[in-house]
């Protein structure tokens, strides 16, 4: 089967890669781009392993095809911290010792980022409910809510 | 070891500094299993079973070898020529079996041929175009029905010496335990309660799936990267299966994404390596979500019998208990685990434990935390519980009447040495959760959990460099932030700063034979070897200092990273810091490094309790977890937040096993949830926040105290919550998961 040439634009850079039609973004990114910050743990929307936002909007990666990327803007794990700064959320989730394997940290920091990019005050309610679409099998969530709430109050505060 | 080389007022450990490999993990950059890739790099699949028990009558794999992008095609026959070592035996030849089936396929998902093609989309293709030809035969997935006398028989002669005779064949290993005269005891309980109980198989539901790069070359040397608790064991017994000498095969081990034991094997790192072998060029394998739930070790499912005698102030007189586990295709089911801890935190007169272990067609069943433990506790706990509700006694003060302490002889024989059970129940009797009102609906659970720990080959090594820096090299896959805890005991003994020592997971060719991490034994066994090669690296430091001094070396200590000359010596010379020694090592005799090889076997055994508030929804029989406090032992926690999180991992592990989680398999014998989807594990909204209390009654085979605290804490959440919810909606779950229908089905009953 012949493949597609796709141009999107990944962490602020553009950037072009062959597919095929069956391709996963997901595959296109670890496997075309070399970004393997996104993790497939399931293949089928499950587990928001592989996280990443399309023009703003939060998607499963493995659940969108490489060709739908063409003309979009996505922003992927390797995109959060700005050059050697971290991301206040990156800092949190190490302070918190909210991760432990630190398979599903991309994608709850990309989750994390869009809710506080949405609703800079949620309730511990609302971050559990925006993160369920985000398995951790190691922590029980509890440090991973806690650093997130922690960086919106800061967040908060330094606006 | 002894007691007065016990350290106590700490600098390091203790503290809660940033994990080593943090920035890593959050930037994406750690390199975990599939994130491998090797230049000419081939892509592997595996063709599996769609039955659960047939012959396998033929394989054809022409179509497959002709496919214009298949470089290589392997069935069990590659598996075959084992040119070193003829005649796999035991462990190795059931891991064989199960890597890729011989004469039967075993389980829905087993193995049966491979493939490696040029792309990962041309190798699932290609994969299908594998005819196998199947007699299909009668099968069987449930304990009891494994064990009745018309149950197909899974393999002729698989059971060992210790299976009593007239036992079904599926019947492969027994265990029998215990004290005292259990009937004895019974007749001078004031309340005797005997149950059943069940529990269904889960899965350790690792986010990230199995993963591999192989490359074998015809000399017989081999690289190989992958996701495993064990890089070691993954060495030896590949090297076995493909009939290679085990340090000609280099074993590297990448960031591991969960494991919780079922990571401790192999399933496709020798099918890598044996496609690799044919196609020249490196292999890589990655599982499905589909792949691991059908095809790799999920915990074994249970049907238990217990049986405990109370007299009216508490005291148990007597306890009885049959564990019949079934751990898939495969012996392995750790029958004797669940028989051995089900009343370890007792002080029984009269104990007996009885553990079968059964197989059925059920993919092998692999340790998950604490492997056997939860099970037993589910059903000792909850009878226990059911006790102290009838004889209108405390839960927490019954425990604290028959519970184990220091000299006691444990349900399984051995002797407790310093423990700390008796101290975590008045933790958790102190607790302000368990004197917290309730409010209406809400019902409250307790149970205790025991587990041994473990100590294991461990080898670890620590080099120091000219600038007063150190690299510590350990073999026990970094699962839960030991990087960090093995950095904070290694700057307890050099007394440099934490952040001046890195730590690394060696490969196999760069450190001697490592056990794997599991048994709890990270922290306990990896590090005392720190700890050790930390010492061995400070006697030279020292040796140096006293050379220099022109002084004996017993005149010479090691304070706040400084020799010190002491004694009759003490305030002659300024204190030498290590950097100073270092910088002219290479003059002074050499690189300083220091060593550890042996098999620590002080690992203290561990207690938690844990405190569970529940309810449950009449109308739909929903139970909602809504405070959860655990107490546990940790010996001395050496990073405690990494502490932390292992409780709280436990606990919601446990919370998954008691009311979501299960393998559910249809009449024909196959899975029927093997996805994420429709295998529901705890997500964020599930569950509360999860409270924690580290106790601390040290560890004596350890030097800081250390007791391993990775396992006991999915122990007491199967029972803690069947006990909540009993308080909560009066009926008494004995099967696992108490999902909505079995909770609904119960209310009616008792209604």
């Amino acid at each position: 089967m012949s493949k597609f040439h796709v141009t999107t634009q990944v962490n602020g850079d553009e950037v072009e890669f062959l597919c095929d039609p069956r391709e996963t973004l997901l595959d296109c990114l670890r496997d075309k781009l070399n970004l393997t910050g996104a993790k497939e743990g399931c293949g089928t929307g499950d587990c928001g392993a592989c996280s990443v936002t399309v023009d703003g909007r939060l998607v499963c990666s493995c659940l969108m095809l490489g060709v739908e990327a063409e003309g979009k803007q996505i922003e992927t794990v390797e995109g959060i911290a700005d050059g050697d700064v971290l991301h206040p959320l990156q800092k949190k989730m190490i302070e918190y010792a909210a991760l432990q394997c630190g398979i599903c940290t991309p994608g709850i920091l990309v989750a994390a980022k869009s809710l506080l990019e949405k609703n800079p005050n949620p309730t511990e309610e609302e971050t559990r409910y925006w993160l369920a679409g985000n398995l951790c099998r190691c922590t029980g969530y509890d440090k991973i809510i806690r650093a997130v709430m922690d960086t919106a109050a800061d967040l908060r505060e330094a606006s | 070891m002894a007691l007065d080389d016990r350290k106590s007022g700490f600098t390091f450990v203790g503290t809660r500094p940033d994990r080593p490999d943090g920035l890593d993990k959050v930037t994406g950059r750690a390199k975990f299993g599939a994130d491998m890739s090797a230049p000419g790099m081939l892509h592997g699949a595996i063709l599996r079973s769609p039955h659960a028990h047939a012959r396998i009558v033929r394989i054809d794999t022409s179509k497959a070898e002709a496919h214009k992008y298949v470089k290589a095609v392997v069935t069990r026959a590659d598996f075959a020529e084992v040119p070193f070592k003829p005649g796999l035996e035991g462990e190795f030849w059931n891991v064989l079996e199960n890597v890729m089936a011989g004469e039967k396929a075993l389980y829905d998902g087993h193995a049966v041929a491979a493939i490696a093609a040029t792309s990962a989309l041309a190798a699932r293709d290609a994969v299908k175009l594998i005819e196998v030809e199947y007699e299909v035969l009668p099968h069987v997935t449930d304990v009891d029905k494994a064990m009745a006398p018309d149950a197909p028989v899974i393999r002729e002669g698989a059971a060992d010496y210790s299976v009593p005779e007239g036992v079904h064949p599926n019947v492969v290993r027994y265990h029998e335990s215990g004290h005292g005269d259990v009937e004895a005891g019974f007749a001078e309980a004031d309340l005797v309660i005997e149950d059943s109980f069940v529990t269904e198989a889960t899965h350790q539901g690792y986010i990230e799936p199995h993963a591999c790069l192989g490359q074998l070359g015809a000399d017989g040397k081999g690289e190989l990267w992958c996701t495993t608790q064990g890089h070691w064991i993954a060495q030896k017994t590949c090297a076995a299966l493909l009939g290679i000498e085990t340090s000609q095969l280099r074993v590297t081990a990448s960031e591991i994404g969960g494991g919780f034991g079922g990571k401790t094997t192999v399933f496709i790192e020798p099918v890598a390596l044996a496609l690799s072998r044919k196609a020249n060029r490196p292999v890589k394998i990655v599982m499905s979500r589909s792949e691991v739930f059908r095809a790799t070790g999920p915990t074994a499912s249970a049907s238990m019998d217990v049986k405990i005698g109370m007299k009216k102030d508490g005291t148990i007189t007597a306890a009885e208990g049959i564990f019949r586990l079934q751990g898939g295709a495969f012996p392995g089911a750790p029958g004797d685990m669940t028989a051995m801890c089900a009343f370890a935190p007792y002080n029984l007169t009269n104990v007996r434990q009885v553990g079968y272990d059964v197989m059925a067609n059920r993919p092998k069943q692999a340790a998950y935390r604490a492997p056997g433990a939860p099970m037993g506790a589910f059903a000792v706990e909850s009878v226990i519980d059911e006790l102290c509700k009838k004889l209108d006694l405390d839960p927490i003060d019954v425990r604290l009447k028959n519970a184990a302490h220091e000299g006691t002889k444990a349900s399984y024989g051995p002797t407790y040495e310093q423990i700390g059970l008796v101290e975590s129940l008045e933790a958790a009797k102190a607790h302000q959760h368990y004197s917290a009102p309730l409010k209406p609906g809400q019902g409250r659970g307790i149970s205790c959990g025991f587990w041994f720990n473990h100590g294991g080959e461990t080898s670890v090594s620590l080099a120091l460099s000219e600038d007063g820096s150190a690299q510590v090299m350990v073999g026990t896959p970094d699962i839960g932030g030991s990087r960090a805890s093995m950095a904070l005991m290694a700057a307890e003994v050099l007394g440099i700063p934490y952040e001046n020592i890195r730590v690394t997971i060696a490969d196999t060719a760069t450190l001697g034979y490592n056990d794997v991490s599991h048994g709890s034994r990270v922290t306990y066994a990896s590090g005392l070897a720190t700890i050790k090669a930390a010492k061995h690296a400070v006697e030279k430091l020292c040796e140096r200092a006293a050379a220099k001094w022109g002084i004996p070396v017993d005149a010479v200590k090691w304070e706040n990273g400084c020799a010190v000359p002491s004694g009759p010596n003490a305030g002659d010379f300024d204190p030498l810091p290590l950097a100073e020694i270092t910088a002219n090592m290479g003059s002074t005799g050499g690189p300083i490094s220091g060593h550890f090889e042996a098999t620590p076997e002080g690992a203290g055994v561990s207690f938690g309790i844990h405190i569970v508030d529940a309810e449950v929804d009449p109308e739909t029989g929903k139970t909602s977890v809504s405070r959860y406090t655990v107490i546990q032992d940790a010996g001395k926690a050496i990073h405690p937040a990494y502490v932390e999180g292992q409780y709280q991992g436990g606990a919601a592990q446990g919370i998954g096993w008691a009311l979501n989680e299960e393998y559910i398999y249809g009449d024909d014998g196959r899975l029927q949830n093997s996805i994420f989807l429709d295998y529901r594990i705890p997500v964020a909204s599930d569950l509360p926040m999860i409270d924690t209390v580290i106790v601390e009654v040290p560890n004596p085979g350890h030097p800081y105290g250390v007791r391993g605290v990775g396992e006991t804490g999915i122990v007491p959440p199967l029972a803690a919550i069947a006990n909540a919810v009993s308080h909560a909606a009066g009926v008494r779950m004995r099967q696992l998961p108490m999902s909505p229908p079995r909770i609904l089905a119960a209310l009616k009953q008792d209604g």
